[in-house]
């Protein structure tokens, strides 16, 4: 099967697409006529696009075949500085192993049972400073300061220095010089060899004090990552960092965005507040908060009647998958109901799937049932302007959303 | 048709009906057995269906695929008992079999 006249040369992580949303349309193309589609050239240089969820399961679960390791280039479209970075989302076996295995404690259930009434409490507080009747950025002051504040909780961080740590993360994603918020690569670096430094020394320092829950003193501590070279440690961090901050803010806010453009859906929430938990769901795959991740082929592998060869660039679009309507019919809308729910592949499968999965949800449920407990009417939460997007086809959110609480 | 005992983290039990074929983590998810998640349908890409086998019947079990063994060290607490419950599907010699449940998915 080769790909029809108007799709040939198609680049889908073009980050204009995502901007004007003219992405449900090149994606919803190639899902029906060339779901396996290989672009020739881009500011990426060559590679595959997966676009199906069923292709997409195969590639995130065939880790030997489809490798995350760093010095192939690591696991974003984009080749840049933070893919030789040691952070185990870009290892594979065994290291990741080893290295996902020290972290994960911190963010599994019984370690999240002990943060609920944190999480609730810090949620509560942003909430009620919130103004009625008047105009506000939501992503500002409710998304931003909320996941801010949770990683600050995880790291055991001082809370008045937690945007230093947000401002980590936006330079680890960022694209120097276009809309970005550093000119040069040399400024990023330096930025971020300053962010090693700082967390080298609390390493230390926490791995010198009594074992606690905080995720760096579990890191100073675990016999797996204990002795961590300074490169490793600040790979780590601002993996944790980005995967706790980017991506959950970005769903706080669309999930305010999907309940205005939903209507009906934020009535059925409001009047049955157990559906939350689904909600919490289906807001994650309409979100897709991050549109993508990037292996590389370590052998020749067919993937839907195409073969891939060795040392190909592979890129599964996980916002594709979760608008496959195989999987997920009418995949535009959102529905709280659905089924299948969980299946969405926001969090990736296999064994790179999201370590803090059940954190964003947590965080996202407990965000809307304090939403409702304050205003618990369907569309009181308005959405008064346009959701400026982020200018990429990585990360998929909001620069700003303008919100007003009615009464 | 058997039947499958799933013991919660806190001891609740739920015992329920299961087809020859069917897996012990759909026949958790449809009877909504709280502590099963299943996020990826079944398919061994998760690690969502963690169960421990309780000692008497893990010798009736099929041996684990590489690809279940690679998932389960994703979990927490995994030990000589932990099974995907996605990857144990029921059998007349499996009728009756107990299973316990994590305190959590992850």
């Amino acid at each position: 099967m080769s790909a029809s006249p108007s799709l040939a040369g198609l680049n889908p992580g073009s980050p204009q697409a995502f901007v004007d949303g003219s992405c449900n349309e090149i994606f919803a193309k190639l899902r029906a006529d060339d779901p396996v589609h290989y672009c020739p050239e881009s500011e990426f240089g060559p590679y595959w696009s997966i676009t199906r969820h069923e292709d997409i399961m195969f590639v995130d679960t065939h880790p030997a075949e489809f490798s995350s390791d760093a010095k192939h280039g690591g696991v974003l479209i984009m080749d840049i500085f933070t893919s030789e970075l040691p952070a185990f989302i870009q290892m594979d076996p065994p290291a990741h192993t080893m290295r996902r295995k020290a972290a994960s404690p911190a963010v599994a259930p019984n370690n999240l049972a002990n943060l609920e009434g944190l999480i609730r409490e810090r949620t509560a507080a942003v909430l009620d400073t919130l103004p009625v009747g008047e105009e506000f950025d939501w992503v500002e002051r409710v998304s931003l300061d909320l996941t801010a504040k949770m990683l600050a909780t995880l790291f055991d961080w001082p809370i008045e220095d937690r945007f230093q740590l947000t401002r980590w993360s936006d330079l680890t994603t960022t694209i120097p010089g276009v809309g970005g918020i550093v000119e040069t690569e040399e400024e990023r670096t330096a930025e971020l060899m300053r962010a090693g430094q700082i967390f080298s020394e609390l390493f230390q320092e926490r791995a010198a004090q009594e074992p606690k829950d905080d995720l760096i003193s579990m890191l100073a501590h675990s016999p797996s990552s204990r002795n961590m070279s300074p490169a490793d440690i600040l790979g780590d961090m601002l993996l944790l960092i980005v995967g706790g901050n980017d991506t959950t803010r970005n769903s706080m806010t669309g999930s305010v965005l999907a309940m205005n453009r939903f209507p009906e859906q934020y009535a059925k929430v409001c009047a049955r507040p157990e559906l939350i938990p689904g909600a919490v769901s289906e807001i994650i795959r309409w979100q897709t908060p991050l549109a993508h991740m990037r292996r590389t082929a370590t052998q020749d592998v067919e993937v839907h009647g195409k073969t891939i060869r060795k040392g190909d660039k592979v890129v599964m679009w996980y916002f594709s998958g979760n608008r496959d309507e195989s999987i997920f019919p009418d995949a535009e809308s959102l529905d709280i109901e659905r089924a299948n729910v969980r299946r969405h592949v926001s969090f990736g499968f296999g064994i790179h799937r999201c370590v803090g999965n059940r954190l964003a949800e947590q965080q996202l449920r407990i965000l809307w049932e304090e939403i409702l407990k304050r205003w618990p009417n369907p569309g009181q939460l308005v959405v008064t302007g346009d959701a400026v997007p982020v200018p990429s086809s990585f990360v998929r959110g909001y620069l700003r959303m303008p919100v007003r609480i009615g009464a | 048709m058997g039947m499958v005992k799933f013991i919660e983290a806190d001891g609740t039990t739920h015992e329920v009906e299961i087809a020859d074929g069917e897996s012990l983590m759909l026949a958790a998810t449809r009877n909504l057995v709280p502590g099963i998640d299943g996020d990826c349908g079944g398919v061994c890409a998760c690690a969502t269906c963690h169960v421990h086998v309780e000692p008497d019947w893990s010798e009736k079990l099929t041996a684990m695929a590489d690809d279940e063994d690679t998932m389960l060290e994703l979990t927490d607490a995994r030990d000589e008992q932990s099974r995907l419950g996605c990857q144990i599907t029921m059998s007349p010699e499996l009728d009756g079999v107990t299973v316990r449940l994590p305190f959590g998915q992850h």
